[in-house]
This record gives structure tokens, sequence and C-alpha cells, in this order.
């Protein structure tokens, strides 16, 4: 057999069709008219170090237990940014500090799923499947919730990213999105690709799935393509991108109203570094995301709650590497215009190392569960029947945290 | 044509070349079976650098103020795109495909990544090094020389992990990490339910401490960039993991720790499952893993006769092709099915990263899924789909419906063909070939 081409099959594609981002100049579709609410949740993976982020830097414990990985106090050069006079936010999230200042960020500390094995895997699939095993369920609790929120019409749901995350995998239909390099196979091609798909029914609800998200991306985007390089979850460009390519299809009126934004490189066992180094850097990504995702959602903001998790926090005292090990409580951030914030959401168990849990970790005295159930009843308007028994079976004793989000 | 040809060159191999399903028809498991033992390195990879002078000299470049993101980026980038498209080109010219299938699956349980960009210059290295020459050897042995690799230690933090009551760790600020203890313990051997506790990761953390990587300065003690012992760094006394108790001291205690590992129960389960997962099934019957786990338990981890034991069970032969291909299978088995048309180093490099699978490049420690749900999202489906009708424009086959005949034969249905006999040109008629439901699962 003959195959009529040698060198450069695949070569080719990628840079015939990296073509530049239009940066701002995207128009919306439906201009700035009202939305319902929105939510997004962005996950880091690999156990955010909380007291890096919201540093207690108050308590007298501080210094003792972080040694080396201490942040330099609020008016210090380069110093942490005063929250309370006992909290502080690390300089690399500087451009949270405004919101904080507005009522729009709330901070919460020592909070946890409530499993505490330290590994990884565990802990991540029990923050997605909503309940207290790591394999009990393969649907995620988001999933489970945006159930409630499309009787048959649009996907309420978006991922991000070639890999769908187990939180909003499930039975309620969600649509994805990533930035495009390659060509369009055309709309003759996907004709017979449809007649072909008849033979497999999970193949032709995805296929069907993929062009509905296609038309809705580029409904809003424009026909967007290029820029994210080797773009993964864990680079800079990601979050600047990603999270701005949402905010944007967020604040469509008709675009979905849940998102899911995924990002790794969170696990710093080894010289996290203090104002400068590996951890500071991952908070400046993450600070520029989310900043691009406020200027996604522009007027959208106000009706939005972003809530920033992830699977567990890290030990309290810095490790025999100059980094933290594997802990328990963490920190959840809750900021968007509909918030209730510029204040600290529930309560600090203290740094000694009595209180810590397992004279290790910072002690979990907030089920995370609770703060998805208050967004998802005060801010979606789903059910309590419905949180209760399908997104968070078995949870009764976290009870859902109200006051999260502004009457 | 049997349907077990199919099976053997798509579920254990990756995927069939042209002119393949026939003389695999013969004797479907006897030419699997051939595979078994022979570790030689396949040609495209005989010219690659090994580890040790590639991570003595990251360790220099890391140590000076200025310039390690501009060597990674000149050197460090370049070399490691050559290494995918090699691994990739191996696997998509072998006529030994089952065994650079089983190759990658040790290479994935055993996961060193990128995502700490120290890697990337060794990581390729530390597949052929600490992977290729054991996946029909001994499941320990493979443990043992994953563990003491440069690229693992550097990857998973243990080369700055000492005792505390060692005299590094007395003299200095130094102490004990446990991050390369616990992934061994869940993700390497026991898995997460396999009955260790806290106690038992900072044991093994302990066990494991001056398992480290010999610097230049280090010369006189061992070869830049190799694996290299540190004595006064290794906790003193004696250590407790799982009950047991090890005193020998030095690194035999580690080793010992890590054979004991290598033969638990819970090892052999974990090993079982994740390998009926990846051949067979996204939830594999918990009796042919117990069947698969007796034969590591009975073998003392014999890794050939592992691979043995996966050909004669019925289950692969039986389970319906339904798995969703990965990135990895889906851009190897589409080279094969060309052929292996002469590709440069770096034009692998594109598609497996927007796919979402570049080799080296899992997003953690776990590695890859081996789950249809994790790769089959709407995103995923549309990039590979547009991915394969790019590549089939330039590849127009005459006659294509015998192409795929040769292909697919044995699991074509008439559906598939007729939709593809109507194409309006042989690389639509292609490119609907490498769409179609037959060719996206295995």
């Amino acid at each position: 057999m003959t195959i009529p081409t040698r060198r450069g099959i695949l070569h080719g594609l990628v840079a015939t069709t990296a073509l530049a981002a239009s940066p701002g100049g995207v128009q919306l579709a439906f201009g700035a008219a009202a939305v319902d609410a929105r939510f997004v949740v962005v996950i880091l993976r690999g156990g955010m170090d909380g007291l890096a982020a919201i540093a207690p830097y108050g308590e007298r414990a501080y210094r003792r237990q972080r040694g080396d990985l201490a942040l330099p106090e609020p008016g210090a050069p380069d110093g942490l940014i005063d929250l309370d006079g006992r909290f502080g936010l690390h300089p690399a999230l500087g451009a949270l500090a405004p919101f904080y200042a507005r009522g729009e960020l709330a901070i919460a500390h020592a909070v946890g799923i409530p499993y505490r094995n330290r590994s990884h895997f565990d802990a991540q699939n029990v923050l997605e499947n909503g309940t207290d095993k790591p394999h009990s369920t393969a649907d995620g609790w988001l999933n489970r919730a945006i159930a409630a929120l499309q009787p048959g019409g649009t996907p309420a749901g978006l991922a991000v990213g070639a890999n769908v995350p187990l939180i909003i995998r499930g039975d309620a239909r969600y649509t994805t999105y990533a930035p495009q390099r390659l060509p369009d196979i055309g709309g003759d091609f996907v004709t017979r690709l449809r007649n072909m798909y008849a033979q497999d029914d999970e193949l032709a609800t995805v296929l069907a799935e993929a062009l509905k998200a296609k038309e809705m991306r580029e409904g809003v985007l424009g026909r967007q393509r290029g820029g994210m390089g080797r773009g993964n979850a864990g680079s800079g460009a990601f979050y600047r991108e990603a999270f701005g390519a949402v905010g944007k299809l967020l604040a469509d009126a008709k675009g979905p109203r849940v998102a899911v934004l995924d990002t790794d490189g969170w696990d710093t066992h080894a010289f996290q570094g203090t104002t400068q180094g590996v951890l500071a850097t991952q908070f400046g990504y993450l600070n520029e995301g989310l900043a691009s995702l406020h200027e996604g959602l522009a007027a959208a903001w106000r009706q939005s709650v972003v809530l920033v998790v992830s699977e567990f926090g890290r030990t309290a005292a810095i490790n025999g590497t100059k980094g933290t090990d594997h802990g328990a409580g963490g920190v959840v951030l809750l900021l968007g215009g509909a918030v209730a914030g510029g204040r600290m959401v529930s309560p600090w168990p203290g740094l000694e190392t009595p209180q810590l849990y397992e004279a290790r970790d910072l002690a979990v005295t907030t089920d995370v569960r609770g703060l998805f159930k208050g967004v998802l009843r005060d801010h979606l308007g789903i059910a309590e029947g419905h949180i209760e028994d399908v997104v968070f079976p078995n949870s009764r004793d976290a009870r859902a945290i109200g006051g999260l989000i502004r009457a | 044509m049997r349907p077990e040809a199919y099976v053997a060159a798509t579920r254990f191999g990756y995927g069939p070349r042209p002119g393949d399903l026939p003389s695999i028809n013969r004797d479907p498991r006897g030419w699997l079976d051939a595979q078994i033992g022979n570790t030689t390195l396949p040609a495209p990879l005989q010219d690659l650098p090994g580890s040790a002078p590639l991570i003595a000299k990251m360790i220099t470049e890391q140590s000076k103020p200025q310039g390690f993101a501009n060597y990674i980026r000149t050197e460090a980038r370049p070399a490691f795109d050559r290494e995918v498209g090699r691994r990739t080109t191996a696997a998509a010219e072998s006529d030994a495909p089952f065994r650079e299938r089983l190759v990658h699956f040790w290479s994935n349980h055993f996961t060193v990544s990128v995502k700490r960009v120290q890697i990337m210059p060794s990581a390729g290295a530390f597949e052929r090094e600490a992977i290729r020459p054991h996946v029909f050897g001994k499941f320990e042995d493979m443990l043992i020389a994953v563990a003491q690799h440069p690229a693992m230690l550097i990857y998973l933090d243990n080369q700055y992990s000492f005792g505390p009551n060692s005299l590094a760790g007395r003299r200095r600020d130094v102490g004990l990490n446990e991050n390369l203890a616990r992934e061994i313990l869940e993700l390497h051997t026991l898995g997460v339910d396999g009955g260790y506790r806290q106690d038992d990761v900072i044991s093994l953390a302990k066990l494991i401490t001056g398992w480290g990587v010999a610097r230049p300065q280090d010369r006189r003690e061992s070869t830049p960039g190799t694996f290299l012992f540190r004595e006064p760094g290794h906790e003193t006394g004696g250590k407790t993991l799982l009950g047991k108790s090890y005193r020998q001291g030095g690194v035999a205690e580690g080793e010992a720790a890590l054979r004991d590992l290598a033969r638990h129960p819970a090892t052999a389960r974990f090993i079982a499952g994740k390998l009926a997962r990846h051949f067979f099934a996204d939830d594999p019957d918990p009796e042919t893993v117990a069947r698969l786990a007796r034969v590591f338990t009975d073998t003392e981890g014999d890794l050939a006769a592992l691979s043995r034991a996966l050909i004669d069970a019925p289950e692969p032969w039986d389970a319906p092709l339904d798995k969703f291909k990965t990135p990895n299978d889906l851009v190897i088995s589409t080279l094969r099915a060309l052929d292996a048309p002469d590709l440069r180093d770096k034009d692998m490099v594109g598609p497996l990263a927007l796919m979402g699978q570049l080799p080296f490049t899992a997003p953690s420690p776990a590695g890859w899924s081996d789950r249809s749900a994790d790769w089959l999202g709407p995103e995923a489906l549309m990039t590979r789909i547009e991915w394969l009708r790019a590549v089939s424009a330039y590849t127009p086959i005459p006659n294509t419906l015998r192409w795929a005949d040769s292909l697919l034969g044995p699991v074509l249905s008439d559906d598939t063909r007729i939709v593809v006999s109507q194409a309006q040109s042989e690389s639509e008629a292609v490119a609907l070939v490498f769409a179609s439901p037959e060719f996206q699962r295995k």
C-alpha cells in the first residue's frame, strides 16, 4: 500500500492554525442584558497552602510554625496585605484586595472535606463527588446540582479543557471549552459523522454536545483560535485565557450558568518560597486568572459567585525541605458581586500545636459542603430537598451556611 | 479472519498496520507470547542519551543564578520533544507493540512528569533505564530501580529528605520530606486502601532518607547525575513499617522495605486491578482481578508471568471493544494505520499536547487515567476528529475500503462501510475511517 505523504503530516497543522487570539476585541453577542445567577468553581489541585494564601500573621504561633516560610508583616516591603488585623492576604494575590475592601470577597479558613486521609487523589474525589468516600459515585456534585437548573433546555454547565473533571461529570448535560488550534472540520463532514455515529449512542451524544458548545462559543467569542501554546492547567497563559473566556461565556445571557475551572501545580513539598518562588508564582497566575474572570464577566459580575477551593491544606509547620506536606484544613475564597463579603466566614481553630489536627495540620472547623450548599441554595435558588437528597446525600451534619450571598 | 487477531493487535498492541492482521490471525496468542521476554531497545531509541549527564547538567544550570529558563528553552525542551517523538515512533514502528504498550503502562504507573520542570531533560531516559529493562522482570526490581532513579528522587523531592536524628539532620537545618514515601505506598505498591497509616508514611520516608542524587561536587562519591546514598543523612535507629521492624541500616534498609511492599497482598491486588482496567474494562470483574493477583503473588511479582496470564485470561478476548482510546492510543494507532509515515520527532508533540496526553506531562504522580469517561468529553472528541481530519487531508488512500478492511475488517460495521463509501474524496474517506466508532474504541 502506498501512502502518498512522508514528512510533515502532522507538522504544519499547528503552525498554520496558530492564529493570534484577539485580545479585548471580542463582541458579546447579547450585550449587557441582566443575567441569572452565575457560579464558577475553581479547583486548585495539589493541596493549596491556605496558610500562605491567607496568613494568620496575628497569631503568636504563626512565625514559630512557619519558620522560614513566614511572610513579612503588613507594611514591610512585599509584606502581607492586611485584611482584619489578624489575617493577611499573600502579596501575589494583590488583585483580590479591592474585592475584599468592597465586600466582594469572603474568606473561609480551616475548611475541609469530610475525609482525613492525606491522599491527593482520594481527597479530590471526595471534594468532587460530594460524599464522604472517595469512590462512592461516578458523577460529581456540580453535575447533580445543575440537573435542577436545566429542565430540558440549554446545558447549564461548562467545563474547561480537554479533560473533564469529576465534579461536573454525570447525567446532566454540560458543555466544554478549550481554545482551538486545529482547522475546522466543516459542515458536510459533520453530517457524515452524525450519520456514522447513529450506531454508537455515546459518541452520538458527545458529538451533539460538542457541536452545540462550538456554536455557543463562536457566538460569544468569535472564531477564536490559537494562543494556548502547550497550554495546560498549570501555565500562566492558561489562567489568563481560560479564566477570561469563561467569564465572557458566562456573561452571555443565553450562556452556561455554572462553570468549573481546573488548575494544578499546588503541591509544594519543597522550597515553596515566600514572596518569591514556586508558590508565589502560582498565586500570581491565580491572581491574573481571577482578574481576567472578573473582566470577562463584566456586568454579570454582580450576579456572580466564584468559589476557589483545593482538596486540602498543608501542614502548619514548615517541613525539612522548606516546603509543607499534605494537611487537613485549607482556605476557600468566595468572590463576586453577589457575595456578602469583606469578612472571614468560618471559625478559626488556632495554630498552637495542641490546636492542630494530629498535632500537625490546621484543624477543620467547617465542612466544605456547608459552603457549597449555601451557594447552591441562596445564590442559584436550588431547592433544599434536591441539595440534601441528590447533590449531597447523607450530609445533614454539614448544614448549609447562610449569609454568604447578598440579600 | 478471526476477531481474536483484531483484539490481539488493538487491545494488547497499538493497532494493526495494513498488512498485520493476516499474519497475526495464524496464532493471535502466540504472536503476543513471542513478544514477552525481549527487552532489546527499539532502534529509534538507541542513540538517545542516558540520564546521568543530563541530570548533572540540569543541576549545574539550576545552581546558576541566571539562565535556567534559557537552558530549558534552548536545550531541555528540544531534547524533550525528540524523546516524545522517538517514543511515539518506536511504538508506531514496532513489531512488538504489546511490549511497547507494557512499557507505557508501567511508565504511567511510575509517573514522572515535567510538571516539575527539572524532570524535562531526563523523563525519557527514566523510562529507558528504570522501566524498560524490567517489564518482563520482577516487579520489586522495577520498584527499586524507579525509587533510586534520580528523575524520581527529584520529581518527588526525596533528594533533600534527611533524617531528623541523622548527622546531617542534627548539624544542619534539614529534615524529612514524606512525598516520595507517600506516593510509593499509595500509587506504586499498596494502593490507597492498602491498609497503611500516616505513621507508615513517616517510617518509609525515614527508611529512604539519604536516597539522593550525586551533584557535580559529589563526583568522588558517585558519578554526577546518578543515585547517591548519603549515609550522614540517613535516619538513625530502627524503623517500623506495617508492623515489621527494620534495623539493618544503610541503603539496604530501604531496599528491604521496598521488597516487602512489592510482595504485600495489597500490592498484588492493586497492580492486578490496574492492569485489568488498562487492558479490558473500566470496571473489571473482581474475580478476574483476584485471579491476576494470585499470579502476581504466586510468582513473586514476575511480570513475564503476569503478562502471560493476561493473554491466557478469557476476559480481554471476550469483553466488548468499548473502551475509548486514549490520545496516546489514538496517535500511535493512527500512525500504524498509515504504516508509520516518516515524521519528524517534533511533529508528534503538537497533537498529543492538544489532545491532552503529551507523554511525561501527567498532571500528577498518579499518571494518566485509564477510564474512558476521562477522555470522552465533547471538546476532547472534537479535537481528535479535527486532528484526524487534518491528518487525512495529507493522506488520500486509494481503495479506502480495502485499506479499512485490512485494519478493522473483523469489526467494521455495515453502517460505517456505507458512510465511508459515500465520501466525496479519498482523504475524506480516510478521515471517516479514523473517526469511526470502531477505530475510536479498543
